[in-house]
């Protein structure tokens, strides 16, 4: 004891030249970092308050209107962004439904039952996609996709489901184009899975092995293990891992554009046409003035609401299992 | 060898000395739709004089933005201001080229130029009112030409551009349901349909889809070879799309009757005329801040006008008329000056 304080007063004597300049190196390390911080979060802001600030005249104008109505009129200058938030969300949700399954099949895959020979050439497949740019992937569901999505699953569908109730009107195609809400879908959710897959795996990888051995152990099978043991312990985490796949998927711009169809027209298939919010900026940018471009910006805030709604929920969401 | 060297050396210092001094960059931006032809110029005249024109096809509106801002040496716009809106900005517009909107399609057994079209039957057809090929509006222009029953499926651009807006411009001009419905603008309100991004967008789906219908700009249309229909025009001839009737339709044509040659050249008079040409204008400013910058680039425009007009036919584009490029150049003269009253083109 003795000893430990003496060396430490005698390490505190023997160097106060250095610690003199340690407190204003420390300081500027932490302004440093603060700043980089600060500067996050001046430029998000910045941005919040153009988009507000671009949006309000269309806001002013049309109110809550802007929001329910469902008209997008440039030659009058009537703008509302129902067709487009709903179009939105109905791509967004269809991804999941189809992205979600497929990831945790992928990481269940990858952590518990893929030979080692295999893990590491599907593993690196999985991540190139993340690193496919969305102009490719737009340009492939245009041009390769849609075409074959037409001729084997929309037509035959249509021609099956025609004339019954519900499934009579989602699943039928008046235009069997390829092209649709979807689709637009399908290739979110190709655009996703990469994103939901490789942090799943992670986090699956994470689970200490003792709990998954014990439980082989007492007996179990590979499915009640994953079912009881691993998704439980990984489910908080990823329902996040899903949420940033989902955030993804609601901004997602290039793509869609190629295979949403682009009609502002509200319809109760998921084969027609419809429009995001993404995809009608990036449509109509580039030719916008007034209060088009006002409207437009207007969009933008809602879909940076939209998105915030979901990281809120998900935080929600995560914190409420914690607990649990 | 050491002499050589030198020698390269020094004729490559006096060549860079000399491409710097002559060196004078130009910028335009706006109009996508002329960007392969100003390219090309550009591409020619670089070659020719050592000068650059950088062009950006950032699209119509985006042109006339700039150059109000005066941040490039010229805008480009397919549709043309209004004498109003020159007189309020202090601009000059004239015209730099013309093409022609064609109307694709793709029914089983019809080949390209055996379909004719009315002016109002493809009105109601984009409007949604002729949903079936076997429409007998459509049959009536049509004899001999087997059609199906099948449901029409109509294909837009769903980006703003000039070419929708010249193609609702004929609608509106040949169809009174048109004019009061969606009306005309480089984008609608489509009642029926489908959008893709962009010619090639609209060209993909026209080529996908069976029974579709779209417009591209000619050039495209020919270039990936869809089948185009031929359109009857206000003289009621059927005409196909083709250099002949898109310089037919500029002929007839009163340039000064708008200020800025701001005319429309749809649905023009004349038994060869194609009824959807149009021109694409460039704006300058009148009295400019850098008048040496905007008389080069009345320099690459003159240029273009005397040496580009087998490049403009090469791809497919329509050169302007000999007459009127020469109103054009007396318009620089007359109207573009600098701060001390002079001609800033000088011929």
């Amino acid at each position: 004891m003795v000893a430990l304080s003496q060396e430490h007063l005698v390490t505190g004597a023997d160097v106060p030249a250095r610690r003199s300049s340690q407190p204003s190196f420390d300081q500027l390390f932490r302004l440093a970092s603060l700043g980089s911080a600060l500067l996050v979060l001046i430029v998000l802001l910045g941005i919040i308050g153009a988009m507000i600030y671009g949006g309000l005249p269309a806001f002013r104008e049309f109110g809550l209107g802007f929001i329910t109505s469902s008209v997008w009129n440039v030659n009058e200058d009537q703008y509302g962004a129902w067709v487009a938030i709903v179009g939105t969300l109905s791509t967004a949700l269809i991804a999941l439904v189809i992205g979600v399954p497929l990831s945790l099949g992928i990481a269940i895959f990858l952590t518990q039952l893929c030979p080692p020979w295999l893990k590491r050439p599907v593993a690196t497949t999985i991540e190139l996609l993340a690193a496919v740019p969305s102009i490719i992937y737009g340009m492939w569901g245009l041009f390769v996709f849609a075409p074959l999505f037409a001729n084997y699953v929309q037509i035959p569908v249509s021609n099956i489901v025609e004339g019954m109730p519900i499934v009579g009107t989602i699943l039928y195609a008046r235009t069997p184009s390829g092209v649709g809400i979807l689709t637009a879908g399908i290739i979110l959710a190709i655009m996703i899975i990469p994103f939901i897959a490789s942090i799943a795996r992670d986090i699956l990888d994470q689970i200490p092995s003792v709990l998954r051995e014990s439980a082989y152990g007492i007996g179990c099978t590979t499915w009640e293990v994953v079912r009881n043991v691993l998704l439980p312990q990984a489910g908080v985490s990823i329902i996040g891992a899903i949420m940033l796949g989902l955030g993804r998927a609601l901004g997602e711009t290039m793509a869609v554009t190629f295979v949403v169809g682009n009609a502002n027209r509200l319809s109760g298939s998921i084969f027609d046409p419809g429009s995001t919010i993404a995809s009608r900026i990036a449509n109509e940018f580039n030719e916008a003035i007034g209060l088009q471009l006002n409207a437009l910006m207007a969009l933008g805030c809602i879909l940076f609401l939209v998105t915030f709604a979901v990281l809120v929920l998900a935080r929600l969401l995560v914190a409420r299992v914690k607990v649990g | 060898m050491k002499i050589l060297s030198y020698a390269v050396a020094a004729g490559l210092a006096v060549a860079s000395l000399t491409t710097t001094a002559s060196a004078a960059d130009i910028t335009g931006a706006g109009a996508t739709f002329p960007f392969p032809i100003y390219a090309k110029w550009a591409e020619a005249y670089y070659k020719e004089t050592g000068n650059r024109m950088n062009y950006q096809s950032i699209g119509s509106s985006g042109g006339v933005r700039q150059i109000r801002a005066k941040t490039v040496d010229f805008g480009a716009t397919d549709a043309p201001l209004k004498g109003e809106d020159l007189q309020k900005d202090g601009l000059v517009q004239f015209p730099a080229v013309m093409g022609g909107v064609v109307a694709v399609y793709n029914v089983q057994g019809v080949g390209s130029g055996q379909l004719k079209l009315t002016g109002e039957v493809l009105a109601d057809i984009f409007n949604g009112k002729i949903s079936k090929w076997n429409d007998a509006r459509i049959a009536q222009a049509n004899p001999g030409v087997t059609l199906p029953s099948a449901s029409i499926t109509p294909v837009y651009r769903s980006d703003g551009s000039g070419t929708t807006s010249v193609f609702t411009t004929y609608l509106s001009q040949v169809s009174e349901g048109w004019k009061t419905g969606p009306g005309a603008g480089s984008s609608v309100q489509w009642p029926v349909g489908q959008g893709g991004k962009g010619n090639e967008g609209v060209a993909a789906l026209v080529k996908q889809v069976p029974n579709s219908i779209g417009y591209v700009e000619y050039a495209y249309a020919k270039q990936s070879s869809i089948p185009f229909a031929q359109l009857q025009n206000k003289s009621g001839k059927f005409v196909s799309p083709e250099a002949k009737t898109f310089q037919a339709a500029a002929a007839n044509a009163d340039w000064k009757s708008a200020p800025g040659f701001g005319i429309s050249l749809t649905n023009q008079p004349g038994d060869e005329a194609w009824p959807i040409t149009a021109p694409t204008f460039i704006l300058v400013p009148k009295a400019p801040e850098k008048p040496e910058q905007v008389a080069e680039a009345l320099k690459f425009f003159d240029w273009s006008f005397r040496n580009g007009d087998q490049m403009t036919m090469d791809l497919d584009y329509v050169p302007l008329p000999g007459p009127l490029k020469d109103q054009v150049r007396a318009t620089w003269t007359s109207e573009i000056k600098d701060a001390s009253g002079q001609p800033v083109f000088k011929q």
